[in-house]
C-alpha cells in the first residue's frame, strides 16, 4: 500500500546509510531484559567480527554479572531472527552485516538475574 | 504532554478550515480553541511547580529535541498529516472517545489523591470540554460510516492504526500510574480493565451494528497490562542520565503493592531485576545505561515490548523498503509501516539522528580529544545535568519534596 496524497508524495529516507559515518547494527542479548531495549551502534564495517565480544559488548553488557561467565564459543547467534553462525575472525562485513542489521546471542545456561530473563 | 494540546488546537484549526458543513466545523473550531486554552491552563499549572522542582522549565525546547518526547510529537505529526477524515478518526475518535479515561481519570484522580491541587484544578477546567470532543469523534465516526458502505474499510483500517499508536503513547502513563504517585489510587492493570476492556469492549459491541469491529491490536493491549508499566519504568532507570526527571527503585512496601496489583507478573519478571538494581544503588553502582538504544521506526519507542505470551523475549519485527531495513516493536507498528512506508521512512528517530551528528550545538567538535557524546547531547537538550537527572535519591527535587510534605503536615 501506499500513502493517499493529493499530489506526488516521494521524500528522501531519513536513516540510508550515507548519512551515517558507519552502518548502524542492531545488538540484543537474549534473557537479560536489565538492558531494556536491544543496542543501536555505529561500526566500521571492517571491524572484525570477533571484537564484537572483546572490545565493544564488555562496555555496553559488563554491568551485568552474567557477562563475565559468557562462554563465548558457546554462544548461539541469530540474524534477523534466524540461527546464524558468524566468524569471528571475519570482518562484519565479511560476514555479511550491512547497514541495520539486527543481530541477537543468546548464552546457554545464564539466564538472567535469578533467572528473572533481567 | 503539554505542547501536545497546542499541536491539538492547531490540527483542530486546520480540519474546521476543510470541513464544509457548519456541525463538523463549528465543533472543530470549538475545540480549537479548547486545546489553546488547555495548553494555557496546563503551563500555568507547570509554571506553578517550576519554581520548586526541577526539570519543567523548558517543556516547548524538549519537545523538539529529547528522545521520549519523539514518541507523543510523532504521533501528533503523523495524525495532523493524514488528511481532516484521518485526524478525526484519530484524536477525536481513538484516542478522546476510547483512550483518553485511561489518561484523564488515573491522572486526575492520582493528582487529588496527592494533593496536586494545580493539576486538579486544571483538570476540572479541561473535563467539561472532553465530553464535547467526545461526541465530535463518535458523530463523525457514525457519519463517515454512514455515509458509504466503502468508507467501513478505511475508517476500520484507521481504527486500527490509531488504537494502536494510542496505546503505545499510553505507555508513559502506565508507568506514571504504576510507579510515580507517592500515593497510588489504582492500578494501571486496574485502569485499563475498567476503561478499556469494560468501556471499551461495550463501545464496539455498540458498532458492530456498523460493521466496526474491535481495533486489530486489541487483544495484545490486553495482554500488555501486566507488563508494559514495569518494562517502562526499567527504560527510564536505564537512561536517568538523559531524561530530565528523576527515577528511583520502589520501597520494600511499593514492592509489595505492585506484587499484590501483578500477581501473574511482577515476582516472576520485575522483582528480581529491582531488588538487584536497589541493591548496586545502596553500593554506590547505580547503572546508567549509556548506549543509545534500538527503537521502534512507528512508535518511536525503544524496542522493550515482549513478545506476546512470552514475556521474556524481546519483540523484533521487521521490513525491508526499497534494500533498506526497518525495524518494529510489534506486528501492529510493522502493518501501519508497511501500509505507508513513504510516511515512515521520514522518521525523525531520535537515536539516529544523534549518530548522525544533528543533536548537537553549532560548533561542537565530535573529533575533539575527550568529547563526551552524552555530555554534548545533554548540552542540546539544555538540560540542567545534576539537578534535572539521575536517581531521585540524594537530588534537590528529594529535598524540596520532603520540605513540601512536611509543610503541608
Amino acid at each position: 500500500m501506499s500513502v493517499v496524497a493529493l499530489t506526488d508524495y516521494d521524500f528522501p529516507m531519513k536513516d540510508v546509510r550515507e548519512n551515517f559515518p558507519a552502518p548502524l547494527l542492531y545488538i540484543g542479548w537474549e534473557d537479560h531484559l536489565l538492558f531494556c531495549a536491544p543496542f543501536c551502534l555505529p561500526l566500521p564495517p571492517d571491524t572484525p567480527f570477533g571484537a564484537l565480544a572483546t572490545a565493544v559488548l564488555p562496555g555496553i553488557y559488563g554491568y551485568h554479572p552474567d557477562f563475565a561467565q559468557i562462554d563465548w564459543s558457546k554462544a548461539e547467534w541469530s540474524k534477523s531472527g534466524q540461527p546464524w553462525q558468524p566468524d569471528p575472525a571475519k570482518s562484519l562485513a565479511e560476514n555479511g552485516l550491512q547497514h541495520k542489521d539486527v543481530i541477537r546471542f543468546r548464552t546457554p545456561g545464564l539466564t538472567g538475574i535469578q533467572g528473572s530473563f533481567s | 504532554m503539554t505542547p501536545l494540546e497546542y499541536y491539538a488546537h492547531r490540527g483542530f484549526a486546520h480540519v474546521g478550515r476543510q470541513f464544509t458543513g457548519e456541525g463538523a466545523r463549528v465543533a472543530a473550531q470549538m475545540q480549537s480553541i479548547d486545546e489553546l486554552r488547555h495548553y494555557q491552563t496546563e503551563t500555568h499549572a507547570i509554571s506553578h511547580y517550576n519554581k520548586y522542582f526541577n526539570g519543567m522549565h523548558h517543556a516547548n525546547h524538549w519537545f523538539d529535541r529529547v528522545w521520549y518526547l519523539s514518541v507523543p510529537k510523532s504521533f501528533f505529526e503523523d495524525a495532523i498529516t493524514g488528511g481532516p477524515f484521518e485526524f478525526l478518526v484519530a484524536v477525536s475518535f481513538s484516542f478522546e472517545y476510547v483512550l483518553t479515561n485511561l489518561l484523564f481519570v488515573p491522572f486526575m484522580s492520582g493528582a487529588a489523591h496527592n494533593g496536586d491541587m494545580s493539576t486538579v484544578t486544571f483538570g476540572f477546567s479541561a473535563q467539561s470540554d472532553e465530553s464535547r470532543h467526545m461526541t465530535l469523534g463518535i458523530e463523525c465516526i457514525k457519519f463517515l460510516l454512514e455515509q458509504d458502505p466503502g468508507n467501513v474499510a478505511i475508517v476500520q483500517k484507521w481504527i486500527d492504526k490509531w488504537f494502536w499508536r494510542g496505546y503505545r503513547l499510553l505507555t508513559l502513563v502506565a508507568m506514571m500510574q504504576d510507579y510515580m504517585l507517592p500515593k497510588r489510587v489504582m492500578s494501571w492493570k486496574e485502569a485499563w480493565e475498567m476503561y478499556a476492556e469494560q468501556n471499551g469492549g461495550a463501545l464496539f459491541k455498540d458498532l458492530a451494528r456498523y460493521g466496526i469491529r474491535e481495533p486489530a491490536g486489541w487483544k495484545q493491549a490486553c495482554e500488555g497490562k501486566d507488563h508494559i508499566s514495569h518494562q517502562a519504568w526499567n527504560t527510564f532507570y536505564n537512561y536517568n542520565a538523559a531524561a530530565p526527571f528523576h527515577t528511583w527503585v520502589p520501597s520494600a512496601e511499593e514492592m509489595d503493592w505492585l506484587s499484590e496489583k501483578y500477581p501473574e507478573s511482577f515476582d516472576k519478571y520485575y522483582r528480581p531485576r529491582l531488588e538487584f538494581l536497589r541493591e548496586q544503588q545502596q553500593a554506590g553502582n547505580r547503572f546508567y545505561n549509556k548506549t543509545l538504544p534500538m527503537l521502534c521506526t512507528t512508535c518511536q519507542i525503544p524496542m522493550l515490548f515482549t513478545e506476546e505470551g512470552d514475556p521474556s523475549k524481546i519483540c523484533y519485527r521487521e521490513s525491508d523498503y526499497f534494500g533498506n531495513k526497518y525495524h518494529f516493536c510489534s506486528d501492529h507498528c510493522k502493518h501501519i509501516f508497511d501500509d505507508e512506508p513513504e510516511k515512515y521512512v521520514q522518521s525523525w528517530l531520535p537515536v539516529h539522528q544523534i549518530y548522525q551528528g544533528h543533536c548537537f550545538k553549532p560548533g561542537t567538535d565530535p573529533t575533539k580529544e575527550g568529547f563526551d557524546p552524552l555530555l554534548a547531547v545533554l548540552d542540546y537538550y539544555e538540560m540542567d545535568v545534576g539537578r534535572d537527572n539521575f536517581d531521585f535519591e540524594g537530588s534537590e527535587d528529594q529535598k524540596n519534596f520532603a520540605a513540601w510534605k512536611g509543610a503541608a503536615k
